[in-house]
């Protein structure tokens, strides 16, 4: 998959961890393939252990904001292995140090356990990933769609989803001067 | 006393024409200002440009009070229903001016949310092109409105009625 290998320029950020941390980091979250790029940390960690991993990082390592989840498909991408990598950004405000959290899926029916027993944010974050791609949060209190009409059937944001729709934008009563 | 000799002041006209000359110098409009376009729709009825000149000024937030809106910006699949209903809760006589490319045409924004002209969902007189159009732009369409409602308006919007006014602008088909 992406990662593992690759380092970008080295950037001398305040929000790099330093080394001996970041390795103890990694094993206490059971995760493999440490990166770095552009001094941006990243770890992966098994699906089934997500939501533990968090848990570690929020409770033993500060990190105490969840910034971002999000999501990229990896169809028909150059030597990817996986379908869907999950991105998860946090955040020790304390002390301004931020790490980056993956995990793969895959269909069918991707799912990963939901982690707003830990942090509130995600709620919305998973609620937003679950109504473009399609990947299920397991016990989520409210997994519904945010962005899209409710009535929306597909997950646009997946690569075998055509740019222009499958006729959802024309699907609509015309007024004419008559009836309006 | 003959007909070609009235006093000042006094002038003969039909019901129709007069009824639309009062229409036509009273447009209450509504803005659907969904993006950029909005910005040079409030430049056109900010001082400089001042479409107070045309008797449109009065800019009401409520489609009761309204009679030509003004759909300034690209509307997703999300805002249409509302749109519809907007224009449905307005009174007629009504008109509406498609102002610039994405509300004309999608404009740039081929994807699957946006609606690819509103003229295939509601009824459309007028249309700007540009992106944005500038304010000059819009004010044509307001006077070429105004020329429209003088040479077809009645009394009981009888221009309305007719079969060729019910038929979309354009066909409801998806390109390949």
């Amino acid at each position: 998959m992406t990662g593992g290998s690759e380092t970008g320029g080295r950037v001398d950020s305040p929000a790099h961890i330093p080394e001996p941390l970041f390795s103890e980091i990694v094993a206490a979250v059971g995760g493999a393939r440490p990166s770095e790029f552009r001094g941006q940390q990243r770890i992966v960690v098994p699906p089934e252990r997500i939501y533990d991993a968090l848990a570690v990082l929020r409770d033993r390592y500060g990190f105490d904001m969840l910034v971002d989840i999000t999501c990229v498909d990896y169809l028909n991408y150059r030597g990817a292995t996986d379908r869907f990598g999950l991105v998860y950004v946090l955040t020790n405000t304390e002390q301004n140090k931020r790490l980056v959290i993956r995990c793969y899926v895959n269909d069918p029916n991707p799912a990963v356990r939901s982690v707003v027993p830990l942090f509130e944010a995600a709620n919305w974050l998973e609620r937003e990933v679950w109504d473009m791609f399609g990947i299920r949060f397991e016990g989520h209190p409210d997994l519904r769609r945010i962005l899209l009409p409710e009535e929306f059937t597909a997950h646009p944001l997946r690569k075998d989803y055509p740019l222009q729709g499958r006729g959802e934008r024309h699907n609509f009563p015309v007024i004419t001067r008559e009836s309006g | 006393m003959a007909v070609n000799e009235l006093p000042d002041n006094v002038a003969i006209t039909n019901l129709d024409q007069l009824v639309s000359w009062c229409r036509k110098n009273s447009l209450w409009p509504m803005p659907f200002a969904t993006a950029c376009c909005g910005i040079e729709l409030m430049a056109t009825g900010a001082s400089r440009h001042d479409i107070a000149r045309f008797g449109a000024e009065v800019f009401r937030f409520s489609p009761r009070q309204c009679d030509l809106m003004i759909v300034a910006g690209r509307v997703v699949m999300k805002m249409l229903p509302v749109l519809q209903r907007i224009w449905q809760q307005m009174l007629e006589p009504k008109w509406c001016i498609s102002m610039g490319a994405c509300a004309s045409t999608g404009g740039v924004f081929d994807t699957y949310c946006v609606v690819q002209g509103i003229d295939r969902f509601i009824p459309v007189d007028m249309y700007v092109p540009g992106c944005p159009p500038r304010p000059e732009q819009l004010l044509q369409a307001v006077m070429d409105l105004q020329a429209k409602i003088q040479r077809e308006g009645t009394v009981f919007g009888r221009e309305f009625a007719g079969e060729k006014a019910q038929q979309p602008k354009r066909a409801l088909r998806e390109n390949p």
